[in-house]
């Protein structure tokens, strides 16, 4: 088991953003108002997605995993964000190339080696499309927290 | 052999690097390879330059280096894991 707060307020369901900026401002805000991550923490992870990408294609659904230094963390969380619309993301490691985006996992994690298993699992969740698919297509935000809970083995 | 000094490196130096680090530990184990595998920053390759032999990155790489430079994204999407899994090890072995 993970150390890791999560509940049904980090879950943004069928959010409505025009940009990628204004995605990661509204998630990085939401965490910084549960007192989870600093205020430095909103621009630093804006500012390093445009720096170090993290869209990743799957074989299904795109995801993004932005992040930051953990000097801008109060407390281990991760937020997700199911879109409505595809938002692009640069794809991680590559030049000038984009990714739509419809499920982003904001990670506020601190220092390394704590959040192995965590990662691995969530790893685990890209590689199956059938777990992005519910993401999507889920309404209850009680049932996707049960889900990842349960997925990412954390509490 | 010497032991070959593998960066494995991230934009943090702290997320996606820490799931290549370990995969990069068990492609070792199972090959018995010993190596010396450091988790870095991207922006922290520079210090190493002298030492390292390869380097592992899932962010990009624009700075040219003495050593080869391999791609890991598919360490988090599964997608051309397998190559990528046999370019590591070809280098690992040389």
């Amino acid at each position: 088991m993970c150390e890791i707060y999560f509940d049904e307020s980090l879950i943004l369901k069928d959010i409505d953003v025009n940009s990628r900026e204004e995605l990661l401002r509204t998630m990085a805000t939401n965490l910084f108002r549960k007192g989870l991550v600093k205020e430095s923490f909103i621009e630093a992870v804006i500012e390093r997605e445009k720096n170090f990408a993290t869209g990743l294609p799957t074989s299904s659904i795109s995801v993004a995993i932005p992040h930051t230094d953990s000097e801008h963390v109060n407390k281990k969380a991760i937020s997700v964000a199911i879109l409505k619309e595809p938002v692009n993301f640069g794809v991680m490691g590559e030049i000038n190339v984009e990714t739509p985006v419809q499920i982003v996992f904001m990670l506020a994690i601190d220092k390394k080696d704590s959040h192995l298993v965590l990662l691995q699992k969530l790893m685990e969740i890209f590689q199956n499309a059938e777990e992005l698919q519910f993401l999507i297509l889920e309404e209850n935000k009680t049932n996707i927290k049960k889900r990842l809970t349960n997925h990412l083995q954390i509490r | 052999m010497k032991k070959k000094q593998v960066l494995v490196a991230c934009g943090a130096g702290i997320a996606t690097s820490t799931i290549v680090n370990k995969e990069i530990e068990e492609i070792c184990k199972e090959n018995n390879i010993e190596c010396d595998i450091v988790q870095i920053k991207i922006t922290e390759v520079g210090s190493y330059v002298d030492t390292a032999d390869l380097l592992i990155s899932t962010t990009i790489v624009q700075t040219e280096y003495p050593f080869p430079v391999i791609n890991a994204r598919a360490f988090l999407t599964g997608i051309g894991l397998d190559e990528v899994k046999k370019e590591i090890l070809e280098q690992l072995k040389k």
